[in-house]
């Protein structure tokens, strides 16, 4: 029999539709594939039961002629979501063992479009970071490693469900990106991953980090079942007041193949000093790939870029302060008692959050505070403004963007930690995106020496999800990226 | 914007304080450091020159929609007590507030 946890999910439509397969057949294979990498600790709160009962109501949907869209598609839901009845925590002491009354509008969708939920993924606490390591359940262990054997970071935030994506745990999976957190970690762990414009998805009932910037987005082996998980996922929702209620295209359907006279800009900025040679390499692949493709490559400036991480910085803490207030050991989550409600708050609170989520809420709450408030926030949203605006020129003279994903390949756990800063540098080419509300995909599109994945990233106009899938769709293509982790190929082996 | 960016333990004191987060003396120096570390690294933003730019909130340019004024949603104390940490007759239990 096929080995169903290696197909993509237009395979396996096609499969269950020709009753090749059952999505009971799929789910267990899926379930027997999270037991065995269980080491990776890709999931905080694993469903097999609840899969399987999705997976028979699947299977009788389909019998009876009413298979939905997505209906026996194996997913990681990112435990940012919340999910009625099964525990969200955000990957934080503090929301361990909350259980919501109610499901978030994305994973309500899915569920109407048929995916089965394999589990809860694993993050960085809050989103807040870009390796997976300071989530309070554990590291995330990427399933890449290099010769150097070490534990690999398999980038974040939302790094359980990148690899349990890439370790082919999970067909798909959705995740949130606020600075980077679906594109890096794609890129990290050599799959597709893919950030819509912000408002494209509901963010009601996501667990908030920043919230003019967190925006729910998908995950898959490849641009099509990116897009078909991204298809289910979106649209207007009245409950979130920023959401965009804009009719939301056929996503597969811009996969054409053909980007003939498509100008695709280069901008000049995002050669940053200090770039590793493989990093700049990749890109000029990239670039010829689209050429060869018949793109014309344009060369654009965004003046503003290296302001970028620092307005992100102030304001992704400044909100995040502001948002993470709610927890206050009183209504939810974790209580400390002390000998009046301050010191419960303060107890509560110094013991339920971890060390990065405590600096970002103290950098924020300064930021915001009396005599620093115009100094750093308000300079640092101007500052937002040139950015976006420097992004509104360049798409007067081009169609779409191709950077590099992110700086590096993944490195080592434990890297990269010594210094906040170096930690937030790589999210140096995906975070001016973000603060512009763009759309972003990350695509693998090749090996380093090393043997780890490499990413570029395509940006696009916002709503114009359609392009930048259509690009992506030809990198795709030319790159023709058919690398497995090593643990699958010790698997198969 | 200030060119003295270093955070001392006494400003980390007071943040900590706004932002209800009981630190201990150990910790507010290492947290001391890396925020003074973080708001140099921020203080880049001033060579930018932002006279004449309005800042940028959101980038979705709606306005926020209105809605009936009606209940949309209710009865559902069970539902919102659900995950407290402590509970008596209907009401979230806090510690004493008042003498």
């Amino acid at each position: 029999m096929t080995n169903l946890t290696n197909l993509t999910i237009t395979e396996a439509l096609k499969g269950l539709s020709a009753k090749d397969f059952s999505a009971m057949d799929i789910t267990n294979a899926h379930i027997d594939a999270m037991a065995a990498a269980k080491d990776l600790n890709c999931f905080i709160t694993e469903t097999p039961e609840l899969a399987l009962e999705q997976a028979k109501a699947s299977d009788k949907r389909r019998a009876s002629g009413d298979a939905l869209a997505l209906d026996g598609i194996p997913i990681a839901m990112k435990d940012l979501f919340c999910t009625k009845g099964v525990q969200t925590t955000a990957a934080s002491h503090i929301l361990e063992g909350f259980v919501p009354q109610y499901e978030s509008t994305v994973s309500q969708k899915l569920l109407d479009a048929g995916t089965i939920t394999l589990g809860k993924a694993n993050l960085d606490e809050f989103a807040m970071g870009s390796s997976n390591t300071s989530s309070y359940f554990g590291n995330v262990i990427s399933p890449w490693r290099d010769d150097s054997g070490a534990d690999l970071v398999p980038g974040g935030s939302s790094g359980g469900s990148a690899a349990a994506v890439a370790a082919r745990i999970s067909m798909a999976a959705t995740g949130t990106d606020t600075g980077g957190s679906i594109r890096q970690p794609a890129a990290f762990c050599g799959i597709t991953g893919m950030k819509p414009t912000y408002g494209r998805c509901s963010r009601w009932g996501v667990v908030a980090f920043a919230s003019s910037l967190d925006q729910p987005g998908a995950f898959g082996r490849s641009v099509e079942d990116t897009a078909l998980l991204l298809q289910a996922m979106s649209g207007h929702d009245p409950k979130d007041s920023t959401s965009a209620n804009l009719p939301v295209p056929d996503f597969a359907a811009a996969l054409t193949g053909d980007i003939k006279g498509l100008k695709i800009g280069i901008p000049k900025e995002y050669r940053v000093d200090g770039m590793p040679e493989e990093i700049e390499t990749e890109w000029q692949k990239g670039i010829d790939m689209l050429k060869n493709a018949g793109a014309e490559i344009v060369d654009i400036s965004l003046p503003h870029t290296k302001y970028a991480l620092p307005v992100y910085y102030v304001i992704a803490p400044a909100e995040c302060s502001s948002n993470l207030a709610r927890y206050d050991g009183v209504r939810y989550g974790l209580r400390v008692e002390g000998e009046d409600l301050n010191a419960t708050y303060e107890n509560t609170r110094a013991e339920g959050f971890g060390d990065e989520v405590k600096r970002r809420i103290m950098i924020g709450t300064y930021a915001l505070s009396s005599g620093y408030y115009d100094a750093y926030y308000i300079k640092a949203q101007k500052v937002r403004r040139l950015i976006s605006q420097d992004f509104m020129s360049a798409f007067e003279k081009c169609d779409a963007l191709l950077t590099p994903t992110a700086p590096s390949a993944a490195f080592a756990i434990g890297e990269n930690e010594d210094d906040p800063i170096k930690m937030y540098l790589n999210d140096v080419f995906t975070v001016p995106a973000s603060l512009a509300g763009l759309p972003g995909m990350s695509v693998p599109t090749s090996l380093n020496a090393k043997g780890l994945p490499l990413g570029l990233q395509i940006l696009g106009r916002p709503w114009d999800e359609e392009t930048v899938l259509r690009v992506g769709g030809v990198l795709e293509s030319a790159a023709n990226f058919t690398a497995i982790p090593n643990i699958n190929a010790k698997i198969a082996a | 914007m200030s060119s003295d960016n270093t955070i001392d333990s006494a400003a980390v004191k007071k943040v900590a304080n706004l932002a209800r987060l009981k630190v201990t003396e150990e910790q507010t120096a290492t947290y001391g450091a890396q925020l003074s570390g973080i708001i140099g690294f921020v203080e880049q933003l001033s060579e930018v020159n932002t006279d004449n730019v309005e800042p940028l909130a959101s980038v979705v340019d709606i306005t926020l929609p209105p809605r009936e004024d009606e209940v949309t949603d209710g009865n559902m104390q069970e539902e919102i007590l659900a995950n407290a940490p402590e509970t008596l007759e209907g009401f979230f239990v806090v510690p004493k507030v008042v003498e």
